[in-house]
């Protein structure tokens, strides 16, 4: 199951990567510091209630305040500032030519995820699911939609504010597969706690198998999306993100439920804030359902993805996460509501 | 998956959560309630024990022992309940309740849970 923050160890002291690994020398450090001055001004207080005259009267003259009031603290904070920012650096650096690219833009309250090619097309939209390569760099293009949010998935790096009209980058890397927790960390509204995603590490080969299928009848460029190992060249930054319309993917069909589903999609507006390659669904306002069936969780990382809480998910959303932007659909019946529920779980 | 949307709060601190409204009796009981959590029963279902996902679209689970009939049709007996729960069109035609993926098992701990819920 997916590594949230409840596990022990909390994963900012459990890094899957380098790049939270920096953070996690950090955090130690901080520990130990903080471990140290406390334990001095313990001893300080025991001098100042119970110690020898003389130690008292050295505590309180004026070399000590200087000392440790201004000079120590002054000395200490300013080293580890200049040392954590040294340290973090890398975390934030913007793109090296030929990086893995992808661009995430937080929206209330879920996460809109695009894949990018080398030369910033968008190749392939998702939603609160990042899947990334084990043991390479991906850059993070971190937009706003609304209000600022921050990204934060400990397991593989820090957190970095996602800010209206200003793009920001964060690396990432994991050094191991797995399915790492991810939330918004950053108050952006009524529904900020249930704003959340999956980033999810593969193997290096499973990953392009992964990349392979998704984008397989999407657009016609090349592998669209940049591998270290594969620098970009004119043949693979040809995509643009409405190619995809362009060559409908093959969509199963005459599948029970599938017509009635789709159509009830179609019908009920749904259409009019999803989108799903291949149909006339194009909305922009919502997230990309064109995969939602192969989707671990639903709701932006809240709840687990299957038949029953696709039905309940639609039928009442407002109820689970209220005053997020889809509306309950609660004028449909429930056949209606698995109809719909079997189509989107073939969206594969 | 409730873990998830709480995450953070460790961390700075904060209250604890809110009391749930019961504790499970037994080992099965207990495994049931994280059965229900992992599957999101609670995206339907109001359930007492799990303080969210409680969402409006089905029936209150509350007080299962004193309720005569699963689903207004099957006797409410353990062994037809967890077939329900794992399956519900199977066992009642037409069922508004999809099958769920939960285990033989995880079916028969998440009904000995409702079986637990009562009134008091």
């Amino acid at each position: 199951m997916i590594d949230t923050l409840w596990d022990w160890p909390p994963p900012v002291l459990d890094p899957a990567g380098p790049y939270s690994g920096k953070v996690t020398t950090l955090a130690w450090s901080l520990f130990g510091l903080g471990a140290f001055v406390t334990l001095v001004v313990i001893v300080a207080l025991w001098i100042a209630i119970k110690g020898p005259g003389r130690w008292k009267a050295e505590l309180g003259g004026e070399r000590a305040i200087w000392l440790g009031g201004v000079a120590f603290p002054g000395i200490v904070l300013t080293a580890l500032l200049v040392w954590g920012l040294t340290l973090t650096a890398s975390l934030t650096e913007p793109i090296r030519g030929d990086e893995m690219r992808i661009r995430v833009t937080g929206e209330m309250w879920w996460f809109r995820v695009q894949y990018l090619d080398s030369s910033g097309a968008v190749v392939m939209e998702d939603a609160n699911e990042i899947h990334i390569p084990v043991g390479q760099p991906v850059v993070l293009e971190l937009e706003s939609a609304d209000v600022i949010h921050s990204f934060w998935v400990p397991h593989l790096s820090g957190k970095k504010d996602m800010i209206p009209g200003r793009r920001t980058f964060l690396r990432i890397e994991a050094d191991r597969t797995g399915e790492f927790g991810g939330v918004c960390a950053e108050y952006c509204g009524r529904q900020h706690a249930l704003m959340g995603f999956v980033a999810v590490a593969h193997e290096d080969g499973d990953f392009r198998d992964w990349y392979a299928q998704r984008t397989a009848g999407l657009a016609r460029l090349g592998s669209g999306i940049t591998m270290q190992n594969e620098p970009p060249t004119a043949a693979t930054s040809r995509g643009s993100p409405r190619s995809a319309e362009e060559r409908p993917i093959a969509r199963p069909d005459a599948i029970p439920g599938e017509v009635s589903g789709r159509e009830l999609f179609m019908q009920s507006g749904c259409a009019a804030c999803h989108r799903v390659a291949g149909t006339e669904a194009n909305g922009l306002a919502g997230p990309d359902l064109t995969h939602v069936g192969s989707r671990r969780t639903l709701g932006a990382g809240i709840l687990p993805n299957n038949r029953g809480t696709l039905i309940g998910w639609i039928g009442d959303s407002q109820s689970l996460k209220p005053g997020n932007r889809m509306p309950s659909y609660d004028m449909l019946n429930a056949d209606e509501l698995e109809a719909i529920a079997i189509w989107l779980e073939q969206q594969k | 998956m409730t873990a998830m949307a709480l995450v953070g709060a460790p961390l700075v601190a904060c209250k604890d959560p809110v009391e749930t409204r019961r504790e499970p009796a037994s080992g099965a009981e207990n495994r049931g309630l994280a059965a229900i959590e992992r599957a999101g029963c609670g995206s339907c279902h109001e359930i007492p024990g799990l303080d969210w996902p409680s969402g409006r679209l089905g029936p209150s689970l509350e007080g299962f022992d004193d309720v005569g009939l699963i689903a207004g049709q099957l006797p409410n007996r353990p062994d037809i309940l967890a077939a329900f729960v794992r399956d519900a069109p199977a066992v009642k035609e037409g069922s508004s309740m999809p099958s769920m993926p939960v285990s033989e098992d995880e079916a028969a701990d998440i009904a000995a849970y409702l079986y637990g819920l009562d009134h008091d």
